[in-house]
């Protein structure tokens, strides 16, 4: 038991998530197989829905987009020490700080519109992890609990805007009115069309390159700044950041209104992208599956943007493959979710410490 | 009288609601208490409500529905015991994973097996728990006043509502009276005193996070087995996390929790009723407001100001012999 | 059959032997303690006195050696099969449930049945019985969390007494305590032992062991160095046991070119989180040039002296000057500090002085993150990061050399290393200096020597911090000395020996030379 689990860094950043990832999918195999489905045969719809065709990229890299934005929100809180679920509430939010700008000023060109819709989503995903967060470093109250209780409170608050007062009248379903086309974020394959390149139609929108930018600017953020390494020193040792001069609870503030931005991003692909329009429940679980996948990228942008393509996958041919065998239903997809949280993370030495024992085997023989 | 009726109505149907909250807070207090943090309160409700559903379905028995219910999310309770308690991993994390899962299983068998979106087929006659009618409930019901309260709060209620007072008064008794419950308390604060007094904590916090897997698994059945005719796609719709709420409102002990949990299911009550309805002199009162009210209270309270909410100090911590 | 005639023993050990990893923390140890005596262990920190009670109380299983309890040979694996041969342990860190009540506490563990009514009532009995026969009065249905510090350590006490137990084992009593407060622990553990009880005491306090116990055994080093009739010994003999013979390490240092006062401590009083106090009233100065020595067993006081002197902690009382400007007020924080020239190398490297998770590069700037050298503006630049590491790396010969190396798999002394060229290379005018050579490998202890006497005579006033006293003798100019948050003398090199230094260490003032 009180062996260290010790590893070479390939095998902490590649092996034991991908380690995790096909213990998960085994289960998941047995699931399908208790469900008097075959496993196999699943799996490869599965990866034909998502990778078959140019349509199945462009979902599967759509869905993706949303991951890379929960995934990173999560992930920058974790480099703090913090666990931040209220990616749901926080998107959420994002959408009405969107809406409220497209409703406003769609009249505006996309130039001005766009731009302020983004910092929008952005301002209002910050703001609604802001609070939990100042109440932690003030107030001595749990982010967990609080952010928990934040994504029921924006979901209220959204339902009750758009039924009493930014919804469209006369409407089955609370929603506003569909915004201008400036507030439009071009789709890639219009994009593309512009520049005489044809793709197939898909809701894949330039908010994909807003997430690699955000991959980017997360990466540079952490590990070439000198508020990223203020942020991992509080992650990783609080006494030694005290002892550096590091202020925890300002980090701590700064942290949660970052993660809380980029989770309000997920926004700009949902609202502006695709729906034009602010609907209900547009965030439906992808803050939540942000946490498979910060674990699963193991913190780190790029592994965030590979396992977010996973999911991504996940999602798009889990959709297909419902079509195909309508008894594997999406819902699989979450249930893989929570498996992937589970061996990544709670479970995660079940898998590290074999994997270690046989390291430390195989360099002893080797030497 | 047309005011006084609708008063016992609201009574009545919040003490319903209240039901499912009971149970899963009390689940929360057990584990919380002996020091695993449960977020997934939620997840195993529903996991206990499909099984119940499924095998009251198969059996046309809810006793039975209620035992697999129970199972069903003990075996979940076993997962985040043994993530959070022998693997010392991250509580919440588990908390998260486990109501995740639960969510994708359930649809997931649930339209694979009945092919109806996921929900299972409507249960009727002894595949339900049917409200126990107290003798004389009809004509006392003719009194004014008293007849009302006796025949629609105190009667009329499923078994499992009256099972919801017997688990909030044993829970009571057995933390405060017996020496399982004062090791318990002793747990949560200071696992290291436990195991110096001789104790094992490993043990206790699996017998806490069983009973938490009991106490959700009746929640879950009320829920499927009580309330509704049947399991439908993600039921539980957060209440695994109002009583979270509740618990922390509770500060974590069992007959206050009964009462936040009675007002929380109330003040769903009040804003079922509220919908669309023209209060004088307020006009339409929005039902988002109610609805908020928990989660909001939780949150000022947790902030400790008004009052303050101490979780038990060792929760959330897995234990480590210091060395 | 036992051949030592006389009465049995409460407790015999013999050859107890315990490893950790690579430390020997027991070496075949010997220990016998008369029935109804108090029997003190005396030690230095590290010298296996902790380690062998736990082993005792169950917490650990020894490699090898046996135990026997009243001349009956047994196991004890676990604390409850120590509660079952008798033996009760009052630990440092009390092991009490702050929220539940004093009969709660006493009782868990020993509830006398499923139900708590019955075991309540016995309970209680008990009690009122040991409030009788040992004057250990306390209200059973007070909350514990709000009782003063005493009488928790009453609670302890009563929770071993009412499982029985004729064995107490008490580790560090006083450590907590008001003079008073231990005055009164000395009568009852007298009192106990009249009666019948056998009581072990363990502390580094040498006028604990004159005032109270019967006999008196010594460790160091993991090996017990000998067992003595307290009534045949004096203090100073012990203070040489303890310490042993230091042999003074190879420094060569000239005399000290003293300058100006540097650093001025004055009358500070720091309380600790749980209010009590752990710094009460220090005074003494550092003066540029010089290697001010303090001296003490570890825990009475100088972590939290050397954390409020870093701006970690804010002391309660009193002022503490740099160049005269009062650093409390003018430079609060530890970056405002820093910036004045007050460099810090930390107790506890692993917790403190670097981040083991980071590579060599980044521990090489902790505390420097924002200065410009390392990036402009919001950026940090990694090449000028790791150039400035490869360059001290060079200088402080740590080894291997690459930067991009995390910190945990370097040994201790490159570790030490880089937390030493960090804060040495900032030009410090004062060098709070912790623990310098704590597991360090003998190679590098020399190498942090010669710096340290280097800088000083460059002329930074430097405030070494040590539990090792051959370290203090070798590198000090002058020598103060705490013990449970006082200082209990100041010396020269010169003028003082191991066994003073151990005996100002214990506490014992009077006798000092």
């Amino acid at each position: 038991m009180s062996t260290p689990i010790e590893l070479p860094k390939w095998a902490d950043v590649s092996l034991v998530p991908i380690l995790a990832v096909i213990v998960a999918f085994l289960v998941a195999g047995l699931v399908v197989l208790g469900i008097g489905e075959n496993p196999v045969k699943a799996t490869l719809l599965l990866l034909k829905g998502a990778l078959g065709s140019g349509e199945g990229i462009g979902y599967t890299l759509y869905y993706a987009t949303n991951f890379i934005f929960t995934g990173l929100a999560v992930a920058i809180a974790f480099h703090a020490g913090l666990f931040n679920i209220g990616g749901e509430g926080q998107a959420t939010m994002g959408g009405l700080g969107a809406a409220l700008i497209c409703l406003r000023f769609d009249f505006l060109p996309w130039y001005i519109v766009l731009p302020l819709a983004i910092l929008g989503a952005m301002a209002m995903g910050a703001l609604w992890a802001f609070i939990p967060g100042y109440l932690q470093v003030k107030r001595g109250s749990h982010v967990v609990i609080t952010t928990i209780m934040f994504n029921f409170l924006a979901a209220t608050l959204v339902v009750y805007l758009l039924v009493n007062v930014i919804g469209k009248p006369g409407l089955m379903s609370p929603e506003t009115r569909t915004f201008a086309a400036s507030a439009h974020l071009p789709y890639l394959h219009e994009a593309l069309a512009y520049f005489g390149i044809i793709i197939p139609k898909s809701p894949l929108n330039l908010s994909l390159a807003l997430a690699l930018l955000a991959s980017a600017f997360v990466w540079v953020l952490l590990w070439h700044t000198k508020l990223g390494y203020a942020i991992r020193t509080v992650g990783h040792s609080p006494t030694a950041a005290t002892y550096a001069g590091i202020s925890i609870g300002r980090i701590t503030l700064i942290t949660m209104a970052i993660s809380g931005a980029l989770a309000g991003l997920l926004a700009v692909n949902e609202i502006l992208g695709v729906q034009g329009r602010l609907l209900l429940e547009f965030s439906s679980g992808y803050g939540f599956i942000g946490i498979a996948v910060a674990l699963m990228g193991r913190a780190h942008p790029v592994g965030i943007v590979l396992a977010s393509i996973l999911f991504g996958m996940l999602y798009q041919g889990g959709t297909e493959l419902s079509f195909e065998i309508p008894r594997v239903t999406r819902d699989m997809i979450v249930a893989i979710s929570g498996l992937v949280i589970l061996f990544a993370g709670a479970l995660d030495g079940l898998i590290r410490r074999p994997v270690a024992g046989l390291f430390s085997r195989f360099l002893k023989s080797g030497v | 009288m047309e005011i006084y009726s609708t008063l016992i109505a609201i009574l009545e149907s919040g003490m319903r609601l209240s039901v499912p909250l009971v149970f899963a807070c009390l689940a929360g207090l057990w584990s919380e208490r002996s020091g695993v943090v449960d977020i997934g309160l939620e997840g195993k409700m529903l996991v206990a409500a499909f099984a119940s559903a499924a095998a009251a379905g198969a059996t046309n028995n809810a006793l039975i529905g209620l035992g697999a219910g129970i199972i069903a999310s003990i075996g979940f309770a076993l997962i985040h015991g043994f993530a959070a308690i022998s693997q010392r991993g991250n509580q919440i994390v588990s908390g998260v994973a486990i109501n995740m899962l639960a969510a994708g299983l359930t649809a997931l068998v649930g339209n694979a097996w009945y092919a109806q979106g996921g929900r299972t087929p409507p249960l009727e006659g002894n595949a339900r728990f049917q409200p126990l009618t107290w003798p004389g409930a009809e004509t006392i019901d003719q009194i004014p006043l008293i007849g009302p309260v006796y025949a629609h709060l105190i009667s009329g209620h499923s078994t499992l509502a009256y099972c919801a007072l017997v688990a909030t008064l044993l829970s009571g008794f057995v933390l405060r009276r017996t020496r399982f419950g004062l090791r318990i308390r002793a747990v949560g604060e200071n696992p290291a005193a436990v195991d110096t007094a001789g104790v094992s904590v490993t043990r206790l916090r699996y017998f806490a996070v069983i009973i938490a897997g009991v106490l959700c698994g009746f929640a879950g059945s009320y829920l499927a087995l009580g309330q509704a005719a049947g399991f439908l796609t993600n039921m539980t719709a957060g209440k695994g996390f109002i009583a979270l709420a509740a618990l922390i409102f509770a500060k974590w002990r069992a007959w206050p929790a009964l009462w936040t949990c009675f007002l929380f299911g109330l003040l769903d009550a009040v804003a079922i009723r509220l919908q669309g309805v023209m209060v004088p002199g307020i006009g339409q009162i929005p039902v988002q407001a109610i609805q908020a009210l928990p989660y909001l209270m939780t949150v000022i309270l947790l902030a400790g100001f008004i009052g303050k909410a101490i979780p038990p100090k060792a929760s959330g911590l897995p234990y480590v012999k210091e060395r | 059959m036992n051949s030592v005639a006389g009465p049995v023993p409460a407790i015999a050990l013999s050859d107890i032997d315990k490893r950790f990893g690579e430390v020997r923390a027991n070496k075949n140890v010997n220990l016998t303690v008369a029935s109804g005596s108090v029997h003190g262990v005396v030690g230095e920190n590290g010298a296996g006195k902790s380690t062998l009670m736990s082993i005792l109380y169950g917490f650990y299983e020894a490699d090898r050696g046996t135990i026997h309890i009243h001349g009956k040979p047994v196991s004890i694996r676990s604390p409850k099969e120590a509660i079952a041969v008798g033996i009760g342990m009052v630990h440092q860190h009390f092991m009490l449930v702050e929220p539940l009540s004093v009969i709660d506490n006493v009782m868990l563990g020993a509830e006398g049945g499923a139900m708590l009514a019955k075991g309540e009532a016995q309970m209680r009995a008990a009690l009122a019985k040991l409030a009788e026969d040992y004057g250990l009065v306390i209200d059973p249905d007070a909350i514990v969390g709000d009782l003063p510090v005493g009488l928790q350590q009453r609670v302890e006490i009563l929770k071993a007494l009412v499982r029985g137990a004729d064995i107490l084992i008490l580790d560090e009593p006083t450590a907590v305590l008001t003079p008073d407060e231990a005055e009164q622990l000395f009568v009852l553990l007298r009192t106990l032992a009249a009666q019948g009880k056998t009581v072990i005491l363990i502390t580094h306090k040498l006028n604990e062991i004159m005032a109270v116990t019967d006999h008196v055994s010594v460790m160091r080093r993991g090996e017990m160095v000998a067992t003595l009739k307290t009534a045949e010994t004096s203090p100073e003999q012990l203070a040489d046991q303890m310490v042993g013979r230091h042999v003074l390490l190879d420094v060569s240092k000239g005399p000290a070119k003293l300058g100006p006062v540097r650093l001025s401590v004055e009358n500070v009083v720091i309380r600790d989180a749980h209010a009590s106090l752990r710094v009460k009233d220090v005074s003494f100065q550092v003066r540029a040039g010089e290697i001010l020595g303090l001296a003490g067993v570890a825990g009475n006081g100088q972590s939290e002296l050397l954390e409020a002197l870093a701006g970690i902690i804010t002391p309660t009382l009193g002022r503490i000057t740099l160049d005269g400007q009062d650093l409390i007020t003018l430079a609060p924080t530890p970056a405002e500090r820093r910036a004045q020239g007050v460099l810090h190398i930390p107790e506890d490297r692993q917790r403190m002085g670097l981040v083991p998770a980071f590579s060599a590069a980044e521990s090489m700037i902790l505390g420097f993150q924002s200065d410009h050298e390392f990036g402009t503006g919001p950026l940090l630049s990694a090449a000028a990061i790791a150039a400035h590491t490869a360059k001290e790396m060079d200088l402080y010969d740590i080894r291997p050399r690459q930067t991009s190396l995390k910190t945990a798999k370097f040994s201790g002394g490159n570790q030490q290393k880089i937390v030493l060229a960090r804060e040495i290379e900032h030009q410090p005018k004062v060098l709070l200096v912790g623990q310098p050579t704590r597991g360090v490998d003998v190679g590098a202890i020399e190498f942090i020597h010669k710096r340290l006497i280097a800088l000083r005579d460059a002329g930074v006033a430097i405030l070494l911090v040590s539990v090792e006293l051959d370290e203090i003798m070798s590198l000090s100019d002058r020598i103060i000395v705490m013990c449970g948050g006082v200082i209990t003398g100041e010396r020269t090199p010169e003028t003082t020996n191991d066994r003073d230094l151990g005996l100002l260490m214990a506490g014992v003032t009077e006798r000092a030379a």
